[in-house]
């Protein structure tokens, strides 16, 4: 299977990776063979097989509502790129 | 040729948990900004989610009480976005499997005041359809402007279980969907699973409105989102209607869209679309497993029930015949119900139209004037039934029994002491009265003649006389049964 | 003292003929002299080290040791540890101090380990030949020149090199296992939901499993002991009792039936892997065990089902790095979107690159039923395999690896030969299965080959007592590069 570049491009667009018109060629082309390996999956008959979405057949376990957690902001934003008054900075959300 | 209004909502109701859906960091409102943001609420590498039962418990509880379908398991989804309020990147909600699903409500349609999309008619009972209801998180909160050209990101509310309920689009009219908003908001505090308090976000309503000539096809929706007021929400559908005929009429065709309500300019405008909105990239969550809920719960939830506000309206007006506005009133919040079921409780079922008749006069009148609501009455319903009961077990007169509630509103206490304190026992022995009506006929001999020979009029003349004389504790109408007698000689 | 097993470490840590102390140092020491070379270790910190060893002699002079207690361990750099540096391997992580720490590293820490440092990987777990790490290639202590294997070869080359008594490995595709085999030490991935996922970097999560990576099987069993148990924070993790994975390991082989799968052995097998692992086999004939043959039909499957769910649940994981609340942001942008492209494309290396637009597109919109859903289906029945095998059998043996350690830069272009190197490791993270890896010999290159040993879901200490046995019986296992 191949990919056309508009494929990587809105893939690229979607994972929010800045990518140049020689990185969007090369990904296409390498994703183009990861994609003819994956190809081999579509001849399989699934008909009537239930996904698998985990190893093991375990229902949800639930956790009592009772508060846990302490606040630890100051440790926490002591690793942030950018905070001001408690809060995380990020470039202006215009909505 | 006329248009008929399409109109569906989804509800995102914050649940009233102590804990958010995911973990064990608080999610009490109002705290300093990210005291509440945890390792999970800001998506630390290597954190993990893990369930809270309460949030469950509370979808459940929603579940029956619109008679719905409880899936006996569902699955959490992951909604894949960019958004700085969104720290996973991902929304953990419901899609394929919701926990609830098919219910519905009943609802009192009543017009609205100004030239609104639902006025001018009779009030009128309909039943909306909701198609689902499911988990998911709240995301934080962007705050704007404390930096120059930044934007400042809160999450404290990062991770708030919500439930997020889908209505079919059932509604005809603004006043329709203002109905159930405000049933479902009712609804959602009445059985306890929300604050339902709109300024801090707890019950907030996306409105999908179309508009389609009768019999057509539905039209393209655009999606109002975030009202977070009756009126407001009122406001928007209005102008938005008037938008989408007006587009259409003039040639033009609806987009689908999501908009914004602006209450200052009273207009909606269209968002800035996120990008790429409309791939999501739904699959199962993979670090949660599949939530098994067993028909022994859901049965033990069921009993945690309160009896709902259909119910009770019915009770009113079925065993108490009381009107269905009364019904109404009386049902807009449990709060108002079980004030009113207490008070019924000491009266007996006899007095419940005396009690109806209190409760949505003078109580309701006098927590309007003080700004209260039902939960700050300072007349708890045991001090009101006790009053009550005085008024119908002819204790004291209805005169009187507007100076006891002042007493009781001002002071406290209760209304047998504040009636022998003030002396309002009214006099009831019919030795006693009918001996001050006959004192009066023989000392006004030529009123009673004037009166016998047609001057009617001046029944009224002995009453005042009567009333004075006994010092305004006779019995109202006992006495004017008395006199009616003795005057007609 | 370096090539002596975890068990002979506590002895002489007990009868105070060394200290944890001089334990440490003496690693710390080797990792200051040979880490230059391999690359193996991505932060070193002697000064906590060193307090953790001291705080472990006191513990072990008041009596209150536990197996574990003293003996110093390298983490993989994708298990946050409080107050160290951990970077998955990655750019975007470079700077990360991680603030809280792993179940993993709070099961060492209770035990009264040592953490000797964080070992380096490929980046985000994504790789098998720790070339794609931010923070250099790992070399093979075998031959240099060669890759110990990936994801977990900075934690296969510190064991093998005698950096460290033994190491943690994760394994979602192999990571754990391959590098084991590569390498020439033991390493188990135990069946999924049996070491909690708390404060472990995600890359795909409903396949990532931690386990131990040492030069025995009896240091893995013992390692074992101290990294399982319930964790209420992971709701993957099994609600099961405690159980000592080195009860079993005494116990004769004689009628342990051994499956074969027909597919491990067919085209894509190395001649002198193959051989050796008929060798391996024979040993165990030897031992008691009686050999049958099986087939896991869908083997050939696995590898695609698997590069479609793994950058599937990864595209998703790896989206919290956005450069807003912790790593890397980019030093220049015009606005948030651009922010967020930056940061991450330059946070980023090639291949996490690479599984991140693999995992995006398979999740979108229109192509979803097709492989999202398709691979499910497909992992079923590859775990079907293994029930209807483990049916005639009690493990399932083969090779770990298709062929021995690759030169450096030898599959560097082209990813699918890179990603079929795990063809025989993969279907075991699918169906959740246990597996192991323990050298059985050298390939014409000189560069060990390791036996593949796969258990029924909680049969570990079945797993261990197979290995153990063999290792009784042979000494692959105690060979060290030259040199070292």
């Amino acid at each position: 299977m191949s990919l056309s570049t508009s494929d990587v491009q809105k893939v690229a667009r979607l994972a929010r990776l800045a990518m140049n018109d020689t990185e969007i060629e090369a990904a296409r082309i390498q994703l183009s063979g990861i994609f003819e390996l994956i190809a081999e999956m579509q001849a399989v008959d699934t008909t009537g097989i239930e996904p698998m979405s985990h190893a093991q057949d375990v229902s949800q376990r639930l956790r009592e509502d009772r508060v846990t957690e302490p606040d630890q902001r100051e440790l926490f934003q002591s690793i942030a790129p950018q905070v001001e008054s408690g809060l995380y900075l990020v470039p202006q959300v215009i909505e | 040729m006329t248009w008929e209004i399409v109109i569906g909502l989804e509800v995102h109701a914050q649940l009233s948990t102590q804990t958010k859906i995911f973990s064990g960091a608080s999610t009490t409102y109002g705290a300093e900004p990210n005291t509440q943001a945890d390792a999970v609420s800001i998506a630390l590498p290597g954190v993990l989610p893990v369930l809270n039962k309460g949030a469950v418990e509370r979808a459940i509880k929603f579940g029956l009480a619109t008679g719905a379908h409880i899936a006996p398991r569902s699955v959490f989804a992951r909604k894949n976005y960019f958004y700085p309020d969104l720290p996973k990147g991902y929304q953990i909600s419901q899609f394929d499997l919701p926990v609830v699903g098919m219910g519905a409500l009943t609802i009192q349609v009543e017009p609205l005041s100004g030239p609104s999309t639902g006025s001018g008619f009779k009030p009128y009972e309909k039943v909306v359809r909701i198609t689902r209801a499911h988990l998911e998180e709240d995301a934080g909160k962007s705050v704007h402007g404390s930096s120059q050209g930044m934007t400042g990101i809160d999450l404290n509310r990062a991770g708030t279980p919500l439930l997020e309920i889908v209505s079919e689009p059932d509604m005809r009219s603004a006043a329709e969907a203002i109905a159930y908003a405000k049933a479902l908001h009712t609804l959602v505090k009445w059985i306890g699973i929300c604050d339902g308090n709109m300024q801090e976000g707890s019950f907030r309503c996306d409105v999908n409105v179309s508009v389609r000539r009768p019999g057509e096809p539905f039209g393209t929706r655009r999606e109002i989102k975030n009202l977070n007021s009756f009126k407001f929400m009122q406001q928007a559908i209005d102008y938005e209607v008037q938008w989408q005929i007006d587009t259409i009429e003039s040639g033009g065709k609806v987009q689908q869209a999501t908009i914004l309500f602006n209450p200052d300019s009273g207009e909606t405008r269209a968002m800035r679309s996120k990008e790429d909105a409309h791939d999501y990239r739904y699959f199962p969550d993979p670090d949660l497993l599949p939530l098994d809920i067993s028909e022994e719960w859901k049965e033990q939830v069921r009993a945690t029930l309160p009896e709902l506000p259909e119910a009770r309206r019915a009770r009113y007006t079925g065993e108490y015949g009381l009107t269905a506005y009364d019904a109404n009133v009386l049902t807009s919040s449990r709060e108002m119900a079980d004030y009113f079921d207490t008070c019924v409780g000491a009266v007996g079922a006899a007095g419940a139209k005396l009690c109806a008749n209190w409760l949505t006069g003078e109580l309701s009148a006098q927590l309007n004037r003080d700004g209260l609501d039902m939960t700050q009455c300072p007349v708890n319903p045991q001090q009101m039934g006790g009053m009550l009961a005085r008024i119908a077990d002819n204790t004291i007169s209805n005169s009187g029994a507007k100076e006891v509630f002042r007493a009781l509103w001002a002071e406290g206490g209760d209304a047998d002491a504040i009636i022998e304190a003030k002396g309002l026992k009214q006099v009831s022995d019919s030795g006693a009265i009918e001996a001050l009506v006959d004192e009066i006929i023989a000392a006004n001999a030529d009123k009673v003649a004037e009166y016998r020979s047609g001057k009617d009029k001046l029944f009224g003349f002995f009453v005042g006389l009567a009333m004075k004389a006994s010092k305004g504790k006779a019995n109202p109408a006992q006495l004017n049964e008395v006199l009616k007698q003795k005057l007609a000689g | 003292m370096i090539n002596a097993t975890l068990k002979h470490l506590s002895s002489a840590l007990a009868a105070k003929h060394i200290s944890s102390v001089e334990l440490t140092q003496l690693y710390l020491d080797r990792i200051a002299t040979h880490n230059p070379v391999f690359n193996a270790y991505t932060t070193v910190d002697a000064k906590i080290s060193l307090a953790q060893a001291q705080a472990a002699d006191a513990r072990i002079a008041a009596g209150l040791a536990g197996p574990l207690t003293g003996i110093p361990f390298a983490q993989k750099d994708i298990f946050c540890a409080k107050g160290w540096r951990t970077t998955c391997g990655s750019k975007m992580l470079g700077d990360f101090i991680a603030p809280y720490d792993a179940h993993v590293i709070s099961q060492f820490d209770r035990a009264g380990a040592v953490n000797l440092g964080k070992t380096n990987m490929d980046e985000f777990a994504m790789g098998s030949s720790n070339e794609t790490s931010y923070f250099g290639d790992v070399r093979n202590p075998w031959d240099p020149q060669r890759v110990p294997g990936g994801s977990s070869g900075g934690s296969a080359s510190a064991v093998a090199a005698r950096l460290c008594a033994a190491a943690t490995g994760t394994d979602t595709g192999g990571s754990i296992r391959q590098p084991a085999a590569l390498c020439g030490i033991s390493g188990i991935k135990p069946t999924y939901g049996t070491v909690s996922r708390y404060g472990m970097i995600a890359f795909a999560s409903s396949l990532d499993q931690a386990g131990p990576m040492a030069r025995s099987a009896e240091d893995c069993a013992l390692m074992l002991n101290v990294m399982t148990g319930f964790d209420e924070r992971d709701s993957t993790s099994l609600q099961r009792d405690q159980e000592d994975y080195s009860r079993d390991l005494n116990r004769p082989l004689s009628g342990l039936r051994i499956g074969l799968p027909r597919e491990f052995f067919a085209e894509g097998l190395s001649a002198d892997v193959g051989s050796r692992i008929a060798e391996a086999i024979a040993e165990y004939r030897k031992l008691g065990a009686t050999v049958v043959e099986i087939s896991l039909p869908n083997t050939r499957l696995a590898v695609p089902v698997y590069y479609v769910l793994a950058p599937a649940e990864a595209s998703s994981n790896l989206s919290r790095f956005d450069g807003v609340r912790y790593g890397y942001r980019a030093p220049e942008y015009t606005d948030l979107a651009d922010m967020y492209e930056k940061s991450r494309a330059q946070g980023f290396g090639e291949e996490v690159k690479r599984r991140i637009m693999i995992g995006t597109y398979v999740l979108s919109h229109g192509y979803y039923d097709a492989y999202y859903l398709q691979a499910q289906k497909i992992r079923r029945l590859i775990a079907q395999d293994f029930t209807d095998a483990f049916k005639q059998c009690d493990v399932i043996m083969g090779p770990t690896a298709p062929s021995t350690a690759f030169k450096l830069g030898e599959k560097g272009d082209d990813p699918v030969q890179m990603y079929l190197s795990d063809i025989y490791t993969i279907a075991v993270n699918l169906a959740g299965l246990p597996g192991m890896s323990i050298p059985c010999g050298f390939g014409d290159n000189a560069m060990p080959v390791g036996l593949q040993i796969i258990g029924n879901y909680f049969d570990e200490a079945r797993m261990l007592n197979a290995a153990h046995q063999y290792q009784l019986n042979t000494d692959w296992h105690t060979r060290c590069p030259q040199g070292l």
